[in-house]
């Protein structure tokens, strides 16, 4: 495995909330994809049903979170400062997927948009824009 | 605030029992009524975010606030009507405190014939000491010709899947 493999398995593996939500991640070559596999634990309305609104805020936050560590080795977790959040359709009871692209890597604070989609990813169910504050690794 | 008004808290309990994810996380609403909504999420191992600090995950925050603005709206609402998530954006002030349980107070401030706007903390003791901030808008009768388990049926074709429909 890659440096970036052992990073991203390292992450995910030692966040509890992304193992109680059972959040994976596969990643070809520098690209990511996270993965949240449906489970009737993370629905919100039993109704329609459909995945709950703020597990799918959380699975790209922590999509955000993983491809930070993918991207460069740091000290610490990143902190969120703050993230926006757009619901564009109803998450069905399928495997959600999502990937990241950090638009800025900075010395202090990081830029990175996430989008999330189900069976087709031209029709994404919803993305996400944060910021986060980062502490690169001194080597 | 005036008392909970029984419909609320009905919509309260309905959304924190009926709706898995807020089982699993163990939410209850502590006040409901007036627009506004008060929920718990009572600290647990399960539902931390960074192991080294013990807070728990931004996620859950999200989650709450979100469950909590909800609320709000129908505390709004004469009548029940199915609502939507269109849009929410969170602001991390500070971590939670390890070992707490975090509250979430949300308040539908404006309610249009189509659309609800919140404001939601949250926070420990003091709302004036927040862990996080939300700012939310929710579409109104959001599943307007939609039954129960539209979910469930096969999507349309994928041409189709990019002309509305949202939530």
């Amino acid at each position: 495995m890659s440096d970036a493999d052992n990073r991203l398995v390292a992450v995910l593996g030692s966040i509890p909330y992304a193992r109680f939500l059972g959040v994976t991640a596969e990643l070809a070559g520098d690209e990511m994809t996270a993965i949240l596999p449906f489970a009737d634990h993370i629905v919100g309305n039993p109704m329609l049903p459909a995945i709950h609104g703020g597990v799918l805020g959380a699975f790209m936050e922590m999509t955000a979170l993983a491809q930070l560590s993918v991207a460069a080795p740091l000290k610490r977790q990143p902190r969120t400062v703050d993230v926006s959040i757009e619901y564009l359709r109803s998450g069905r009871p399928l495997t959600t997927y999502a990937r990241a692209t950090i638009k800025k890597l900075g010395r202090r604070v990081a830029n990175v948009h996430v989008e999330a989609w189900q069976e087709t990813r031209a029709a994404p169910i919803a993305t996400l824009r944060g910021i986060f504050l980062v502490a690169p690794s001194e080597e | 605030m005036s008392d909970d008004n029984e419909q609320s808290r009905l919509i309260a309990t309905a959304m924190n029992e009926g709706s898995p994810q807020a089982r699993a996380l163990g939410f209850t609403t502590l006040k409901i009524g007036d627009a506004m909504a008060i929920l718990k999420v009572p600290y647990r191992p399960e539902i931390v975010g960074d192991p080294e600090t013990g807070v728990i995950a931004g996620g859950v925050m999200t989650t709450l606030l979100d469950h909590a603005s909800g609320q709000a709206v129908h505390a709004a609402l004469e009548t029940w009507t199915s609502i939507a998530t269109l849009d929410l954006r969170i602001d991390y002030m500070r971590p939670a405190q390890p070992g707490r349980d975090v509250l979430a107070r949300a308040h539908c401030y404006k309610l249009t014939r189509s659309v609800a706007f919140v404001r939601a903390v949250a926070y420990e003791d003091d709302p004036e000491d927040p862990v996080a901030t939300a700012q939310a808008t929710f579409m109104l009768d959001s599943s307007a010709g939609k039954k129960a388990g539209a979910n469930l049926r096969p999507s349309k074709a994928p041409g189709a899947k990019t002309g509305g429909d949202a939530a």
